[in-house]
């Protein structure tokens, strides 16, 4: 994933902020952030997550004239084989991230990621699960490093059970 | 608020409620903020017909982003430095969230006060649906 320009967003951050439960006025009140110490609205920690939206090739959102693997007339939308088939094998395993400065409302962030190590490991229930990892560095519009985000997906053979 | 070195003991527990009763609409509402529309959080008709599980379930990003509000209210706004997770298990519509960080080392690193935290989410049967870590500037 490449992401060329992820401008970070007032109204973004507050949509991201409800959408994970958080009515911090931090995320909210430019008024009330401009007083706190913080100085500024700035994004809740998981918020570099939501550079996907500025991904041009992101592949779990629909696009225009494309095939998409969920569900409309038929139960699936994917051509068997063919496009629109997503990445719904791919489990989020692990997400870590560091801070290196806060990301404030008004920065324009660039995201460049690079492949990490690969692994192997037996399924509880058996089967391989196959782990990836991924790195991405975000950077503000001066070039500095705001964070460093270390995905790992995991490829299983069987969906898991009900927990 | 943020927190002072003096106040803080190893071992010291910090909880919250994150969710009671996580809710499809809620699954969707972070599906259109972060971009992530996966139809296995997003579409009940594809996950139960074509991928075969029970329900949609949330984003794993959703439940690490619920805790990270547990984390920001314990230490303050703009202070995390570090915070990482593993997706231990998954969470369901239904699913009632509880957060937990417990102190496991207070230090100074580059001449700030720093605490490192050990995070916890649990569901109402008491299984971990995420575990990690987290590390804050604090006071001191």
């Amino acid at each position: 994933m490449a992401v060329e320009s992820f401008p970070v967003e007032f109204s973004h951050i507050m949509m991201f902020a409800r959408a994970v439960g958080d009515d911090n006025p931090i995320y909210n009140d430019p008024a009330h952030a401009k007083t706190s110490e913080a100085g500024a609205v700035i994004a809740p920690p998981t918020f570099v997550q939501a550079s996907a939206q500025f991904d041009p090739d992101y592949v779990l959102r629909p696009k225009p004239g494309q095939p998409w693997f969920g569900s409309g007339k038929t139960a699936t939308g994917a051509v068997p084989g063919g496009e629109g088939g997503g990445n719904a094998g791919t489990l989020h395993a692990e997400q870590h991230y560091e801070y290196h400065r806060p990301l404030r409302a008004g920065d324009v962030l660039t995201a460049t990621t690079s492949p990490g190590k690969t692994w192997e490991k037996e399924g509880k229930r058996g089967g391989k699960l196959l782990f990836g990892e991924s790195i991405t560095e975000y950077r503000n519009q001066a070039g500095d490093l705001v964070v460093t985000a270390r995905g790992v997906g995991v490829r299983t053979e069987r969906p898991a059970d009900q927990a | 608020m943020s927190l002072n070195a003096k106040d803080l003991t190893v071992g010291q527990t910090f909880q919250q409620r994150l969710v009671d009763g996580l809710t499809r609409t809620q699954i969707v509402q972070y599906a259109g903020a972060s971009g992530d529309y996966n139809p296995l959080h997003t579409d009940e008709v594809f996950t139960t017909q074509v991928a075969r599980y029970p329900s949609v379930f949330a984003h794993g990003m959703l439940t690490m982003g619920m805790t990270g509000k547990m984390l920001t209210d314990l230490v303050g706004d703009g202070r995390l430095t570090k915070y990482g997770v593993r997706f231990t298990s998954q969470v369901w519509p239904g699913d009632t969230l509880d957060a937990e960080a417990t102190v496991k080392r207070v230090f100074e690193e580059d001449g700030e006060a720093r605490v490192e935290l050990d995070v916890v989410t649990r569901n109402q049967k008491g299984v971990e649906v995420v575990r990690g870590y987290a590390e804050a500037r604090i006071d001191g």
